[in-house]
């Protein structure tokens, strides 16, 4: 899609724009391979390059584990790389994903979260990063267009901060987000380009003065002390996040943080909600308030490395929360971001009573009257102290 | 081409040292390939012996830049490298007079079976660069397993002679036509016995724009079941007797660059060699027989493209 117009407001679909922002940034090496509903940005991407509005070198792979292959070898080569997929594609790239974290090389994925297979479902759930989230690579979550990309120029930035070099995962809502049309604000090409600079890698495989070796065998002696390395670092990155997201806010006006609060100060009940789903609950905080429910909404942006304290600091007054997820681990003990908001809860002296409930999967809509009621359920706890299930489905 | 004196001359790229088994072929193989880039080399390499064998944290035996990723994707990455490198010389941050040669290996699973898919597909987009598959016919590394590669009837851990069944039971897989077929500009198979032969054919790849492949007998005293000092008189008894044809085809045509005076029997190649031990018995004499009839069969067939235009 040809877009004119570089500054002031501007409808885009959730595709156009991270197309847009990849093209802005224009960076040396992208390998993708097409997959609904992320398909979009590589098109586009393909036209910009067919164009010469780019000057990137796109290499049209065979499948999406040479994808990942083919940005590991750009990306140690000292390229600045950037791929696209959703679902079966990332799930197809499981084995690379842990060996560029592992290299750290500081590679930028958008995933355009889709369901997994099987049964085949083109629709929006999250059990595709939710199944990388251990891969090692950081994860940024979008609820807008204007949020994945702006994400995109963040993601690059924490990828290759010095003191992070990992890969970054961006993800947006399939369908929901990918390609429904946003007005969105647009950043001038000129301050993109300031913003992101040029990607220089301390040492890589082109410089063949000083030959290095990338991916040795290592054995009990050393490989623990690797890993703990890449836990450090991966660790430390919510640090970049911080200070990259506050140089962005300070320059563009948009200011983002580990995660978003709404009308959580006071609020007694409170649902944690990832991505485009959390605007319909919005809906519902506004429409509970009115009614004299003190409800709020906590919704993360960084799912990994995950900001456990600043979570539970956030979250502490809270009465009674909902942990939905759009996507079930299959512990038995409901889905990841459940898990893990629980788990960041339990050093606190006094914690909210945490309930899980998994919605919306392979596209099924959450609507205003799921978030409701949820809050409905939420308040009983509240009034009774009792939790009659812990964890269960919704949207059923 | 490099003389034998010249060649003995030039910095050893690939340092001694590593853990590669007494009488591997590999070695021989990849040294006399990297002095044939005569310049400035990246190289990449599909997990396996040599992968495994040369790069033991914190030794590296590789003095040029060098990178193992996985098993299935050599052809891939280097297609990133490749790419990367004309990307970063399009916007001015590599010299332009700085010529770089890539080069992926892999061993013949890697490269037959679970990384076809990566090499068709760099192939057929058509990148700069040198694939070398170092064929020592079985999954070597994870402890002698069958590959396509695998010879007729040969003893491995995954397709063992038994009491039914006597080794492997299907014609290996022919990599070098299947490569032709995606129209490379060169091709060629080579042994380590001749290593001008190999030598050769490696320079003429290095140099050639475009995709190029070779596909290399690598004898493994461990999996053939071999003495270590017998490698090379294996190779080129392989050769001598026409299971490994060197050949090479070049934009399209198609050349024989060694015709055994004297055509050996296959008996010379199998006898020494522990993996088909099972083959030596009067019962087994017909599959003997069988196994000689295809490789007549093969050999007539590349002896009748011999000069052509395929
Ligand atoms: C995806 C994947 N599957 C399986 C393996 C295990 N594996 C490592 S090396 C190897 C065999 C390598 O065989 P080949 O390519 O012939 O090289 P060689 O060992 O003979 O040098 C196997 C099966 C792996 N590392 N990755
Ligand atoms: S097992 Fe065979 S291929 Fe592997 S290092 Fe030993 S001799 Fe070489
Ligand atoms: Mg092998």
């Amino acid at each position: 899609m040809a877009i004119t117009m570089t500054k002031g407001q501007v409808g885009l679909t959730g595709n156009t724009a991270v197309a847009y922002a990849m093209k802005q940034i224009n960076p040396d090496v992208c390998a993708a391979y097409p997959i609904t509903p992320s398909t979009g940005i590589i098109e586009d991407f393909s036209g910009y390059v067919a164009d010469g509005a780019v000057d990137t070198e796109l290499i049209t792979v065979e499948s999406e584990h040479s994808a990942m292959s083919a940005c590991i070898g750009a990306a140690a080569a000292g390229a600045r790389v950037m791929t696209a997929t959703s679902s079966q594609g990332l799930a197809l790239m499981w084995e690379m994903l842990y060996i560029a974290s592992g290299m750290r090389l500081p590679i930028i994925l958008t995933d355009v979260n889709r369901a997994l297979s099987a049964p085949i479902n083109i629709h929006c759930d999250h059990s595709d990063s939710m199944g990388a989230r251990d891969s090692g690579w950081i994860q940024l979550y979008s609820e807008t267009v204007q949020e994945a990309y702006d994400n995109i120029f963040l993601a690059v930035r924490v990828a290759e901060h010095p003191r992070v070099l990992l890969p970054v995962m961006v993800c947006l809502d399939g369908f929901i987000t990918s390609h429904a049309i946003e007005n969105i604000s647009l950043i001038d090409d000129a301050e993109v380009k300031q913003f992101v600079g040029e990607y220089k890698a301390a040492q890589h495989l082109l410089d063949t003065d000083n030959p290095i070796t990338y991916g040795a065998m290592s054995l009990p002696e050393n490989y623990i002390e690797f890993k703990h390395e890449q836990s450090k670092a991966m660790a430390g990155s919510k640090e970049a996040v911080l200070d990259v997201s506050r140089e962005f806010g300070k320059k563009f006006g948009r200011d983002y943080g580990l995660f978003e609060t709404y009308r959580l100060e006071d609020a007694e009940t409170a649902i944690v909600i990832l991505n485009s789903a959390a605007g319909t609950t919005k809906v519902a905080v506004d429409a509970l308030r009115k009614q004299g429910m003190k409800v709020g909404l906590l919704r993360p942006r960084l799912f990994r490395p995950f900001p456990f304290n600043e979570i539970a600091a956030a979250l502490k007054h809270v009465k009674v929360l909902g942990v939905l997820d759009r996507a079930d681990s299959m512990s038995g003990f409901g889905g990841p971001l459940f898990n893990e908001v629980r788990s960041a809860l339990y050093d606190l002296d006094a914690r909210p009573k945490t309930v899980g409930r998994i919605y919306g999967l392979g596209g099924r809509d959450y609507k205003l009257k799921d978030a409701v009621a949820v809050f409905g359920e939420l308040d009983r706890i509240r009034e009774t102290g009792k939790i009659d299930t812990l964890t269960k489905y919704i949207t059923l | 081409m490099a003389t034998l004196k010249e060649l003995s001359k030039q910095d050893e790229l690939l340092s001694g040292g590593h853990r590669l088994c007494a009488g591997c072929g590999i070695p021989p193989i990849v040294r006399l390939v990297l002095r044939a880039a005569n310049g400035p080399v990246v190289a990449t390499t599909a997990t396996g012996c040599l992968e495994v064998g040369t790069t033991i944290y914190p030794y590296t035996a590789w003095r040029i830049p060098w990178i193992h990723s996985a098993f299935e994707n050599a052809a891939a990455t280097i297609s990133g490298i490749e790419t990367a490198y004309r990307a970063l010389k399009k916007r001015g941050r590599i010299p332009e007079d700085k010529n770089i040669k890539f080069i992926a290996f892999g061993g013949d699973g890697g490269t037959y079976d679970i990384g076809l898919q990566a090499l068709s597909g760099a192939l057929e987009r058509g990148h700069n660069f040198l694939y070398l598959c170092y064929d020592n016919g079985a999954y070597m590394n994870t402890g002698i397993q069958r590959s396509s590669a695998t010879p007729f009837y040969s003893n491995t851990t995954t397709s063992p002679a038994g009491k039914v069944i006597p080794g492997k039971q299907e014609w290996r897989k022919d990599l070098t036509r299947i490569v032709v077929a995606h129209n490379v500009p060169y091709a060629a198979q080579a042994s380590p016995h001749n290593w001008s032969d190999l030598s050769k054919k490696a320079e003429k790849a290095l140099n050639i724009e475009g995709p190029t492949f070779l596909n290399v007998m690598s004898p493994c005293p461990l999996g053939w079941y071999t003495k270590p000092e017998d490698s090379i008189k294996l190779a080129k008894l392989s050769v001598d007797t026409c299971y490994w044809p060197l050949y090479e085809v070049e934009n399209g045509v198609l050349k024989i660059t060694y015709k055994p005076k004297e055509k050996k029997p296959l008996l010379d190649w199998l006898k020494p060699q522990g993996r088909f031990k099972h083959l030596m018995t009067p019962e087994n004499r017909h599959l003997l027989d069988k196994f000689q009839e295809r490789v007549d069969l093969e050999w007539q067939r590349l002896l009748d493209l011999d000069g052509k235009r395929l």
